[in-house]
Order: structure tokens, then C-alpha cells, then sequence
């Protein structure tokens, strides 16, 4: 489904800000696999769901999607084959417009957008029967700006509006970081039945192990712009938090001490 | 007041109503501080003035002016789409650019409209209207205008032109090319102003190279003013705040001048007016121009931060 072949990307290359986010990495990603992606700060899990949505150009190295070769593909042709919900409540919504305009938005993610009406009567009818299943009472308040809701609010609406138009491939930049705890939980238990229920193909990536450990198939560990551990299977089954942290030791040569991930797993 | 200057600030503010229409669109729609208005305004009123001097039906002035406005737009759009010039500084190339060519396109500084057949001309000739003419033709333009805009903001492309202003991130995610949404918007937005230009042109019988001159902060004014009285809520709201907007914004001016301020004390008014506006917290929550402060108040903070940082460190 989505292929990473030894992509590089270096930000201000040859600067005194040099900063290399992706040395080389391979990924082979199945139709239907859902990867979670963990790694401290700057190891490159954002930048390599970046490179995927197309937001930044790769050095070097192949990014291929449906044997369809996008390295050079602008972000928005991509957009049409890629869903995103992005860490901030706030990036994914157009708070001065209503519920059903961003969605009716989403729904035409990909396709030209025309001199045609923005939103029809059974596209309304459809926004009611996906925003019931969010459970939320959003059905109700199709002309309510999105503004006024609260952040999880929006972030299950984002999850919606990244899928609605089913996409060939979904992307989770922690997009439950930024919610409480309760709230955190509702939005990542529909964003696995929202994947569950089209099967999509997803790459999330989460600073909770567990998390990363209890959702989807797959769990990638990064480290300085490289993968340093790719768990499926039985193996995947059998590994702990406790076993992550330490894999996390050995790969940084010292003792794991970032804050954020040691509570996470606590 | 006597009827006639009632009637004066209602005509004014109709027809200066699609030239806040277009600020409205620019500013607040695609929330793109574009400085192009000046001279766009006055483009609308020197195409329009040549043009009929040349013998032609004034309504295709109008269809001229509104084309080239559009192409006006566009230049400025280009300029930061394409050379990514700064979304202020692209605006204000184009403004200046614009003085030599409506320089070019008028001959001179002033053209005068008054023995030429004008679409007013042609409203004053109906007796039964009386002295209702031109403010019934400025509403008949404003009501098209308006509705067509109303209905142009909900189709797919309005939508997308609404959500690029609202979160260009958002959208560029959902397959929209933002670069396009902005050449629209800016065409649509400079095309209003030079609508409203040739209208004014008409109206008066002239057409001066100085027209354009504060015609940014007029509409700014404006949009303040009507934003305040009707709110936004509403898609409707809004466009309907304009309006009102406009036609206050007018009464205001004359009612001024009838009070005996000199007429070349309005540009301070108008400035004191907007700045008064963007400094209550009340009034900028409610309205919310984030192009005109969000980005000072960023540079503001980040400066506080940095003090900050330095001090704790000192």
C-alpha cells in the first residue's frame, strides 16, 4: 500500500540550524496495517508522516502509494488519497464555519471544486448518520460553527472529516495528545472503530506506549531519523511498556529519561 | 438634514457598498490584508470614464471596469502566490503600479463624465422615479451583487475561498490548492472595488486620479461599523452588514461636514475611527480582524517571551 524507500530529508541543510529529521528510512506498509510510530522528540515520527502527506519535499528517496510513485506530487494531489488529523484541535476544523460546511469540504477532499452547490440534501442526511455514530449529539447541530465547540468536539470531527471521503491511506500526528485523559480516550476509541469499520490503512503516531501498543497491528520505533524497531505479530504480543523503555535505553545509549514518555507508560 | 442629503448618504453608501463588499471579501472572507483597493477603485472609475468618453454604452464600462479590476487582482495574488511576496507588500506594488497606469489610462488627472451619457443620467431621465432614480439603480446593483455573492460563498469553490481564509492548512489537507483559492478571492474582491469605482465615477461625472486615495480604511470603516450594528453570525448577517455598514459609514461623513469639519479632516476621521476599533478588546473579539492584529500581537508575545527568557536568565 505505502512504501518509504530510504527517504532522507535534512531541514537547512549545510546551516548552522542543520537539522537531519530522516536518515534513510524504509517502510513497507500492508493495505490495512495500522502502524503506530513512537520515539522521543525529534526522532522524526512528525516529519515522517509529513513526508508521506507531502507537506515537505524529500531529499532523497521514494515515497510510493498504491504503486503509484508521489515523490513529487504537490500535498494537495495527494490529499485526495490521504486522510490527516493533526495533533492541534484547532488545524484540522475551519472554526467560522459550520459543522456541515467542513464537512461537506471533506467530503470533496480530491475532487476540483466547482461553481456547484456547496452542500446538498442527502449530503446532509449522510453528515447526520456519521455524526450520530460519534456519539456526541453533533447530528443536531449541523449549522453550528465549529468554533464553538470544544476540542474534543472538533478533533472527533476532524477524525470524521479525514475519513468521510475514504482515504487510501490515514494519518494520526498524536492527535489525541492534546485532549484530557477521558476525552482522549473517546476520540482514539472512534478513531479505531471509524479504521475498523473502512479498514484503512493507518500510520499514527502517539507518545503513549501502551497506546501504541494496545491500538492496530504494528508498532515502529524511531530514533534520530531512523527505525529502530518494527514489532508485529506474536513478538509484538508478548512486548510490554517496560520492554519499550528499555529498547529505548539501549538505542539512545543512556538511560531513558524523557518525562513524556515515562509517564505515558506509567 | 434636509431629505436630499439623507438621500445623498443612502445613494453613497449603496455605491460605495460593492467597494466594501470587495474589502469584505479580501479582509475578512479570504483574511488577506490586501492593498490593492486604492488603486483598483480608481482603475474601476478611469476605465469607466475613458471608456464611455470613447462613445460606449456605459453599462459595458461597468463590465470593463469590473475585468480589469479582477486582472488587478490577480497581479497581487500572483505576486505573493507566485513570488511570495508578503500578502501587505504584494498589495501595495500593485497599488502603486496602478497610479501611473490609471495615469495612462485617463491622460490626465481628471476626466469629466458631465455632458456624456451615464447609467444615471439614464435613471434621472424617468420622471415618474424623481429624485429616487439613482438610489433606486445603487440598490437594484447592490441587491444583484450581494445575491450573487451570497450564493457564489456556498457553492464548492465560495466554500473552499471561505476555508483558505479560515485555515489555509485545514484545506490545503482536503486537496485544495490555497494559491488558486487566493487568485480567486482576490479577483472577485479587486473586480467589487472597480465595480464600485465606475459607479462612483458615473455618479459624480468624474473620474480623479486621487479617488482611490484612504479608499482601504473607508471600507475598513465600514465593514467595522456594520459588523457592530448587525453582526456576523450568519453568512446573510455578514453581507448584510456590509450594506449597512456602507450607508452609515456615508451618513456619518455627511453629517460631519455638515457640522462644518473641512472636507480634507475625513481621512483622519476614518483613520481614528478604525484604529478606535481595532483598540476596544470588545469590539475586536466580536469582530475578530486577525490579519490586522493577530500578527502585531504575535510579534508582541514572542517579544514579551523573549524579555521574559532574558530576565530569568539576567
Amino acid at each position: 500500500m505505502l512504501k518509504l524507500d530510504n527517504v532522507h530529508k535534512i531541514f537547512h541543510p549545510g546551516g548552522v540550524n542543520e537539522k537531519v529529521a530522516l536518515r534513510g528510512v524504509t517502510l513497507h506498509v500492508r493495505p490495512g496495517d495500522v502502524v503506530t510510530i513512537i520515539g522521543s522528540n525529534g526522532a522524526g515520527k512528525s516529519t515522517l508522516l509529513n513526508v508521506v502527506a507531502g507537506v515537505y519535499e524529500v531529499d532523497t528517496g521514494k515515497v510510493i502509494l498504491d504503486n503509484q510513485d508521489i515523490t513529487r506530487w504537490p500535498e494537495h494531489i495527494r490529499a485526495a488519497h490521504i486522510g490527516r488529523v493533526f495533533q492541534d484541535p484547532l488545524r484540522g476544523t475551519a472554526a467560522s464555519m459550520t459543522i456541515e460546511e467542513n464537512l461537506a469540504l471533506a467530503l470533496r477532499r480530491g475532487r476540483p471544486r466547482r461553481l456547484r452547490r456547496g452542500i446538498t440534501q442527502a449530503e446532509r442526511q449522510l453528515f447526520k448518520e456519521r455524526l450520530a455514530l460519534l456519539g456526541l449529539g453533533l447530528e443536531d447541530r449541523l449549522t453550528t460553527r465549529v468554533g464553538l465547540l470544544s476540542g474534543g468536539q472538533r478533533q472527533a470531527l476532524t477524525v470524521l472529516m479525514a475519513t468521510i471521503a475514504t482515504p487510501k491511506i490515514l494519518l494520526l500526528d498524536e492527535h489525541t495528545a492534546a485532549l484530557d485523559p477521558r476525552t482522549a480516550a473517546t476520540v482514539l476509541e472512534l478513531t479505531e472503530r471509524i479504521i475498523a469499520r473502512h479498514r484503512l490503512t493507518t500510520l499514527m503516531v502517539t507518545h503513549n506506549l501502551a497506546q501504541a501498543l494496545h491500538t492496530g497491528n504494528r508498532t515502529v520505533m524511531m530514533h534520530e531519523g531512523r527505525i529502530i524497531l518494527d514489532l508485529y505479530g506474536p513478538e509484538r504480543e508478548k512486548t510490554t511498556v517496560a520492554d519499550l523503555l528499555k529498547m529505548f535505553e539501549q538505542a539512545s545509549g543512556n538511560a531513558f529519561t524523557y518525562d513524556r514518555v515515562l509517564l505515558s507508560g506509567s | 438634514m434636509s431629505l436630499s442629503i439623507w438621500l445623498g448618504s443612502l445613494e453613497q453608501g449603496l455605491l460605495w457598498g460593492a467597494m466594501v463588499l470587495g474589502v469584505y471579501m479580501t479582509f475578512r472572507v479570504l483574511d488577506y490584508p490586501d492593498l490593492t483597493v486604492d488603486g483598483a477603485f480608481t482603475l474601476g472609475a478611469a476605465v469607466t470614464a475613458q471608456y464611455i468618453l470613447l462613445g460606449n454604452n456605459p453599462w459595458q464600462a461597468v463590465l470593463g471596469a469590473m475585468i480589469c479590476g479582477a486582472l488587478a487582482g490577480l497581479i497581487t495574488g500572483l505576486l505573493h502566490t507566485g513570488l511570495r511576496v508578503a500578502p501587505l507588500l504584494s498589495g501595495i506594488l500593485t497599488m502603486i503600479a496602478l497610479y501611473s497606469i490609471n495615469l495612462r489610462i485617463m491622460g490626465q488627472a481628471n476626466l469629466s463624465l458631465l455632458r456624456e451619457q451615464t447609467i444615471f443620467t439614464q435613471v434621472r431621465d424617468i420622471t415618474l422615479l424623481g429624485p429616487w432614480g439613482p438610489v433606486l439603480l445603487g440598490l437594484m446593483v447592490v441587491i444583484v451583487v450581494v445575491g450573487l455573492l451570497y450564493f457564489f460563498l456556498q457553492t464548492e469553490l465560495g466554500m473552499s475561498v471561505r476555508a483558505t481564509g479560515d485555515n489555509e492548512q485545514m484545506i490545503r489537507s482536503l486537496g485544495v490548492n490555497t494559491s488558486t483559492m487566493k487568485l480567486v478571492g482576490l479577483a472577485i474582491g479587486n473586480a467589487l472595488v472597480a465595480l464600485s469605482g465606475s459607479l462612483v465615477a458615473q455618479y459624480q461625472g468624474f473620474a480623479d486620479i486621487g479617488m482611490g486615495i484612504g479608499m482601504i480604511i473607508a471600507g475598513l470603516a465600514s465593514v467595522i461599523i456594520g459588523e457592530a450594528l448587525v453582526g456576523n453570525h450568519t453568512l446573510f448577517r455578514a453581507l448584510l452588514a456590509v450594506i449597512v455598514g456602507s450607508i452609515v459609514y456615508r451618513t456619518v461623513i455627511s453629517l460631519v461636514l455638515q457640522l462644518g469639519m473641512p472636507a480634507t479632516d475625513l481621512k483622519l476621521l476614518t483613520s481614528l475611527i478604525v484604529v478606535v476599533a481595532l483598540a476596544f478588546p470588545l469590539v475586536r473579539q466580536r469582530l475578530g480582524f486577525r490579519s490586522l492584529r493577530l500578527r502585531g500581537e504575535q510579534v508582541a508575545e514572542t517579544g514579551q517571551c523573549a524579555q521574559d527568557l532574558s530576565s530569568r536568565r539576567g
